[in-house]
């Protein structure tokens, strides 16, 4: 909820077209490459509703508030379907117009400061898909800085993986349990009372290995720290 | 093909590696100084990214031509003096090894690093054979004194402390106990001299074979792959058939990120440049050039979409980066070729059959295609071998029977909203404050490690709704 009232705040109309699911990325990184299409169709189809193709690329920007969704919707989709004549163009059409959350803030409304107040010493946790697949590095970093009260704290090796990995984190439970130790050890030496991030599945990660081991380290979305008024 | 140990299963691999606390120091110190210095020399580097893409283009190039280059590289070596054998696979190159020392009357090698060598185990063929074999790259040697296999592509003892080297130098060579990298160094160094000078064969693998002039490019940093080439009588050069570039310029543009990626060295102390056996005018050098030229299933790969691995040089960034590696090192994977490109290239020659955990042991990260200097996408290989060992039914029981559910349910809203609305239920009835520690397999996994928290209340597609109403 709080991107819609993030963006909301900017003076954007948002929608939310009914019968959304789930994008596919799961079964797509499970190597369920059958799967994940039918679950893309499916929020393909969501999305275009029955425009044309040629009307497709003139519909309103698509904002995915995580960004390994995203990174799926842009890359992963036009892979899926390049051999597809009907899904191939919906699914290029579609990544044309997506964007994660941060990324359309700040690269295509060129928003930095939000008026937004949050108080404390916080660490941006940069997932690995949106930024090594998106590419969103500076952008998050732009708008927590210009958080009054916001205190950045950079952690060592930020950009190494939290260990989350999707099926990974349950069926290589041991391997991942062990990155996740080293990213939890520098966020705590790093003194940050709190992690954002634009990646919604890194932070539940973060999230459950912070709250196993008692730590008082608190996980939000970049949009619940922007979404944050005096 | 003997890539792997056998009887192990890769996660009693793994749970070896993770309760390991000395591999955990090794890798630690060992890693982590080789992303800082591949970082700082590709920094020197101008035009560093131009240079990569250089690198891309010609490995790209060269393997869409492999037919082509693979014979004016043949012709090239044979007119400069050297022999060149063909091996289809693994088995034919110890043969042909193995021929060539009898008809040399070979009674001890000594080798200079090759991966080749690794993946035909040429070392077992030549011993079985009465050949006698010693290792003259210090880390090959270490862990050939250690009746280990590498577990790095360039550094194969990286496995290991400085502590325990020590340990080992002393048990098996006789050299006083020492934790000082120089002293053992130099203990090595004294024992292997004697070898240089009584073995019949040397062996090498080959970094780049050059296509216009049959060169064979060597990079290494000890000196010991220069005297393995030069010292015996014969030298017997090993290489897979894609190791090729068109020209000695091409070479250059190789070598330029290649010792940066690998050890962060603008180059490495020897870059050897080979070209045929001793001329009757000069005074030192081999009686005999053989190049043996390695498929072993490359060819095989060259046509698929796994063909992107073999732009590969075999430095090793990947491994350094990769956040998997340095938690279980390499010899968890079970391969020769260990880390992100060995997750690919190994169930590419060998198979998903018996390598189908390979392609999983990885977060999908990116690290490993940030550092590649060819920028090679392992990522999107990890991901279609994944696709490759659940199309041959190789993925676990509860992924056959939950993923059509899964699929049925995000594809049907109505059926969505139901599942969502009963998971909401079914973790606030069992959450203690919010939070789940212990929950069934498959999901104890998550919990082993980690607490899962309960679902909203509510979910977001309702209260999007209540809003606007």
């Amino acid at each position: 909820m709080a991107v819609v009232r993030v963006l909301e705040k900017i003076g954007l109309r948002v929608e939310y077209p009914e019968g959304q699911t789930c994008c596919g990325q799961p079964a797509f990184n499970g190597g369920a490459f059958d799967d994940a299409r039918a679950m893309a169709r499916h929020t393909l189809d969501v999305l275009c509703g029955d425009a044309p193709v040629e009307r497709l690329y003139n519909l309103a920007p698509i904002v995915v508030p995580s960004g390994s969704c995203a990174d799926m919707i842009v890359h992963h989709y036009p892979e899926l379907f390049a051999a597809d004549p009907v899904y191939g163009p919906r699914a290029e059409a579609v990544a044309r117009r997506t964007y994660e959350f941060s990324q359309f803030l700040v690269d295509v409304l060129g928003v930095s400061d939000l008026g937004a107040q949050f108080p404390g010493k916080v660490a941006y946790h940069p997932s690995c898909h949106l930024l090594r697949g998106l590419g969103v590095s500076e952008g998050p970093r732009r708008l927590l800085a210009a958080i009054t009260g916001a205190d950045l704290v950079e952690p060592a090796d930020p950009a190494e993986c939290c260990g989350f990995g999707g099926l990974f984190a349950v069926k290589m439970s041991d391997i991942s349990g062990t990155m996740l130790k080293r990213k939890l050890d520098s966020l705590e030496q790093s003194g940050a009372q709190t992690v954002a991030g634009c990646d919604v599945s890194c932070l539940l990660h973060l999230a459950g290995g912070l709250h196993r081991r008692g730590s008082k380290i608190e996980t939000r979305h970049l949009a619940e720290l922007l979404a944050g008024q005096a | 093909m003997t890539l792997h140990l056998p009887n192990v299963t890769f996660h009693d691999r793994v749970e070896h590696a993770l309760a390991d606390t000395q591999l955990h120091v090794a890798l630690e110190r060992a890693t982590g100084r080789f992303t800082t210095l591949r970082a700082d020399a590709l920094a020197s580097l101008p035009e560093a990214e131009a240079v990569r893409d250089r690198a891309r283009q010609i490995r790209a190039h060269t393997l869409s031509k492999l037919d082509v280059y693979l014979t004016q590289f043949a012709a090239a070596v044979e007119a400069a003096g050297g022999q060149v054998h063909w091996a289809a696979d693994g088995e034919a190159a110890n043969r042909i090894v193995l021929g060539l020392a009898r008809a040399g009357g070979v009674k001890k090698a000594v080798k200079g690093k090759s991966m080749v060598s690794e993946e035909t185990g040429l070392n077992h063929a030549l011993q079985t054979a009465g050949i006698e074999v010693i290792e003259s790259d210090l880390g090959e040697r270490i862990i050939q004194l250690a009746g280990e296999m590498p577990s790095h592509i360039i550094v194969p003892a990286v496995h290991k402390t400085k502590e325990q080297i020590g340990e080992l130098l002393h048990e098996k060579l006789g050299v006083p106990l020492t934790r000082v990298p120089e002293e053992m160094t130099a203990a090595a160094r004294a024992s292997l001299r004697g070898e240089f000078l009584a073995a019949d064969m040397g062996i090498s693998g080959v970094n780049f074979g050059v296509a216009e002039t049959g060169t064979l490019a060597l990079v290494e940093n000890e000196g010991n792959g220069r005297l393995t080439t030069t010292a015996p009588r014969i030298h017997v050069a090993l290489m897979g058939i894609e190791r090729l570039v068109p020209t000695l310029d091409d070479l250059g543009v190789m070598l330029q990120v290649l010792a940066r990626s690998a050890t962060g060295q603008k180059l490495t102390v020897y870059t050897n440049l080979i070209t045929g056996p001793r001329r009757a005018d000069e005074p030192d050098g081999p009686d005999e050039l053989h190049v043996v030229l390695v498929d072993n299933g490359r060819s095989r790969v060259l046509g698929g979409e796994l063909a992107e691995i073999l732009y590969c040089i075999r430095c090793g960034a990947c491994l350094n980066a990769c956040p998997v590696y340095q938690q279980i090192g390499g010899h968890a994977y079970g391969s020769v070729y260990p880390g992100p490109v060995g997750a690919v290239l190994t169930p590419a020659l060998g198979g998903i059959g018996p390598w189908n955990d390979l392609p999983h042991a990885s977060t999908l990260c990116g690290a490993c295609r940030e550092v590649c200097p060819v920028r090679i996408d392992i990522p999107r290989m990890l991901l279609a071998l994944r696709d490759e060992g659940h199309q041959a039914g190789q993925s676990p029981l509860w992924l056959k029977i939950g993923l059509p559910i899964y699929r049925v349910t995000a594809t049907h809203p109505r059926l969505f909203n139901i599942a969502v609305r009963f998971s909401a239920f079914a973790t606030r009835l069992i959450a203690r404050a919010g939070w789940m520690a212990r929950l069934p397999p498959p999901l104890s996994g998550w919990t082993a490690h980690r607490d899962f928290p309960a679902f909203a209340r509510e979910s977001f597609s309702r209260q999007f709704r209540k809003r606007r109403s």
